[in-house]
């Protein structure tokens, strides 16, 4: 029963790359979809981007950050062990058509989102140049991966660990003043994107965001992802998670995100002191 | 038989006290001990034509049945039942009889209706105690798939299963049931008895396919092609909750029933040491006046809050099922009629209140029931930190984008025949993904016809190629 890890990759500290055998998966997801992992039995639904896909193999990667206590123990499976459920592909693919020149902006673990995104470009003929923003040189991820796709990477830490110092705004902007972009696609926590895009308004370029909002079933049936946009309700599930990111109400979205924090740092407590008793 | 006891009282279905049980999600109704059981059958007057009868949306030969459970046959009267009624055990819980057979039986204009839901429900148990599964019929090598697990794609699978097809149900949760498992509450309806219900259909050879979303994972064509089906009922279910459009619908603390009912029951959110979070409130709104309303109310009142359900007509337009207002007042639930939701207060992004304006009843309209109008200068607010809203849900479109051809209603309801018949050859549909929402029992009623047929349709077709 369930779905067996066939790879494991640390990427960083907190952050692996998990690799699934799959095949109701592979064979039919895109880019910009996603999938609802349940690690294990009376664990959370919780909503994963797929960062690769590989048909012949029928595999699917994703990349999980341990932050909770439902990513912490999704994180923690290793090579050989399942999580119980895996479901997907979820949502609408991401819309590559007419645009031969991008701009892909990934912030933090929000890269594996990005990465998929500059791959699915890339295949549709269009160049790519990319913004990867970090709080540190710590948390960098995916350097590699994005310069294989990109004409050029823009590397920035907040820190100035790593790369240009400051957030992904800056460079987003220089790309913006140079010209000759016909879109822009962001991956990350709802601030940074919500930056990006007041970023890109006063250019009109056409800018996707791929949202993330809390989520249970993932197939429209429960409506907790709902996200206005344009002063619409959508769900991110059935018409996302991509949107127009100068249309979306991202203040409110960042205020639903946070509707069990308490919960979260509960459940997170207790994740961490059952490991602590298990190494004691 | 004992004609006597025909004059006795209709039986009352003893419960959980009250205080009690808005502590906890164990089961309300207790059920009959086999001597109420077979008593209360007794009051059956075995009418001809059996109205009760023509009042079951799966045509359940109650008469017959009532009568094997008077003389004490309860093995016998079961299996009179589940020939028509694949899931006696919820129906017996959650059918609304009293719309249905009940409305219809003679009794009822004597004293009180025989109370047929909870002698269903008394054969069901004790059968699923101590009865044995009828052994899997021969197959007849054909195979069908079914797109949902919930009433309709159980009653379908149930019955071509008994007609020897291999059925393959496709659900796209983690578990099996659908509404059963995610909707209606474990206090009404334990998630053992729709567990137990599945298990004799795996019994009959029908395998369940779980995590697999229909027009996600796979496509209705594949079914057809790529894997072989025959023939595929869809039965995909009521779909995207429906919001007001009103003033802050997207503050934190505004649910879904959907939502709510979903992080309770399929997630567990209710029990200590739950992975999955549900919002602790203090005091609630529900918005609506159906069986999913109550449940939230109920479900909401057993996580300490005080719960008021506001519906914009009177109490005697509430569609929900008699038994679930009457437990959910004993419960000490409020309602509020004659009130509509105009805005939801809020601070600082949180739900602080519901603004409301009193209705009055005008003309009946277009569902035979009295439309309601606001009265001028009547607003006000109900202090709340949660509102839930239950105002029914529009159809699902995850299916419908991925199967071209297949013609769909005004508001994106699949299109079907009396018979299920959609516009593609060899798909079938029914329930509320036909229908919009519906009961349980009219779900299943469209699943076992469009099971007959589907079994018409391939006896038609010819042997396998």
């Amino acid at each position: 029963m369930g779905y067996e890890i066939l790879q494991r990759e640390v990427l960083r500290e907190g952050i692996v790359r998990l690799r699934f055998s799959v095949p109701l998966i592979s064979r039919r997801a895109l880019a910009g979809q996603f999938v609802i992992v349940r690690a294990d039995q009376g664990g959370e639904r919780v909503p994963l981007t797929i960062a690769a896909y590989d048909r012949a193999a029928e595999t699917v990667d994703l990349i999980v950050q341990a932050v909770g206590a439902s990513t912490m123990s999704l994180a923690e499976k290793r090579v050989g062990q399942s999580v119980c459920d895996l479901v997907g592909p979820l949502g609408m693919p991401t819309c590559f058509a007419g645009v031969k020149r991008a701009v892909v902006v990934g912030g933090g673990v929000g890269c594996a989102i990005a990465l998929p995104l500059a791959q699915g470009l890339r295949e549709a003929g269009a160049t790519v140049q990319s913004v990867i923003g970090f709080r540190s040189r710590e948390q960098v991820i995916l350097t590699e991966e994005f310069s294989a796709l990109s004409e050029r990477v823009f590397l920035t830490t907040d820190d100035g660990s790593a790369g240009e110092k400051g957030n992904v705004c800056r460079p987003l902007a220089r790309l913006m003043k140079e010209g000759n972009i016909d879109a822009v696609f962001v991956a990350g926590p709802l601030p940074m994107m919500k930056y990006a895009a007041e970023t890109t308004r006063p250019y009109g370029i056409k800018t996707v965001a791929s949202m993330n909002p809390i989520m249970i079933d993932g197939t429209g049936m429960c409506g907790c992802c709902r996200v206005r946009v344009g002063g619409e309700m959508k769900f991110a599930c059935v018409d996302g998670p991509d949107f127009d990111a100068h249309l979306i109400d991202f203040d409110e979205a960042i205020s639903r995100l946070s509707a069990y924090r308490p919960f979260e740092q509960r459940a997170r407590e207790r994740h961490c002191n059952l490991l602590k008793k298990e190494e004691d | 038989m004992e004609k006597g006891k025909q004059t006795a009282n209709r039986h009352t279905m003893p419960v959980q006290d009250p205080h009690e049980r808005q502590k906890n999600f164990r089961e309300v109704a207790l059920g009959y001990d086999g001597e109420t059981a077979r008593e209360e059958a007794l009051r059956c007057l075995g009418c001809k034509g059996a109205p009760c009868t023509k009042g079951c949306p799966v045509a359940v030969d109650i008469p017959a049945f009532l009568a094997e459970a008077a003389h004490g046959n309860f093995e016998k009267a079961y299996k009179i039942l589940r020939e028509d009624n694949a899931l006696p055990a919820v129906c017996g819980r959650v059918c609304p009889q009293e719309k249905q057979c009940e409305a219809q039986c003679t009794r009822g204009r004597v004293d009180a209706p025989v109370a047929i839901g909870n002698v269903e429900r008394f054969l069901a148990d004790l059968h699923a105690a101590s009865g044995e599964n009828p052994p899997s019929p021969p197959k007849n090598g054909r195979r069908v798939a079914v797109v949902g697990s919930g009433p309709a794609g159980l009653a379908c699978a149930g019955e071509l299963a008994r007609r020897g097809y291999e059925v393959t149900v496709y659900e796209a949760l983690h578990a099996a049931g659908g509404v059963l498992v995610y909707g209606i509450p474990a206090f009404r309806l334990p998630k053992e008895v729709v567990g137990r219900e599945i298990e004799e259909l795996e019994a009959l050879g029908v395998r369940f396919v779980l995590n697999a979303v229909g027009g996600k994972s796979f496509t209705v064509e594949e079914l057809r092609t790529d894997l072989g089906y025959e023939a595929v009922f869809l039965g995909t279910g009521a779909g995207l909750p429906r919001f007001m459009g009103i003033e802050g619908e997207n503050a934190v603390g505004v649910f879904s029933a959907n939502e709510y009912l979903t992080r309770i029951n399929l997630m567990g959110a209710y029990e200590e040491g739950a992975a999955t979070p549900v919002y602790r409130a203090k005091k609630v709104a529900v918005v609506g006046g159906g069986n999913v309303a109550m449940d939230a109310a109920r479900c909401a009142r057993r996580l300490g809050a005080e719960v008021t359900v506001v519906y914009r007509r009177s109490e005697e337009e509430l569609p929900a099922r008699r038994e679930e207002v009457v437990h959910a007042r004993e419960e000490g639930i409020l309602f509020r009629f004659l009130a509509n939701p105009v805005k939801i207060e809020t601070e600082s992004g949180h739900v602080s209140g519901l603004l409301c304006a009193e209705m009055e009843l005008g003309e009946p309209d277009a569902s035979g029931r009295r439309s309601p109008r606001e009265r001028a200068g009547s607003r006000f607010v109900l202090a709340a930190d949660a509102v839930i809203m239950a105002l029914g849900t529009s159809p699902n479109p995850l299916l419908s984008r991925a199967t071209e051809g297949l013609a769909l209603g005004p508001r994106g309801e699949i299109v079907a025949d009396g018979e299920g018949r959609t516009s593609l050859e060899g798909v079938f549909a029914g329930g509320d993904a036909v229908t919009g929402s519906a009961t349980v029992i009219q779900a299943m009623g469209a699943g076992k016809r469009a099971a007959a047929a589907i079994d018409r349709y391939l006896q038609n077709k010819g042997p396998v190629a």
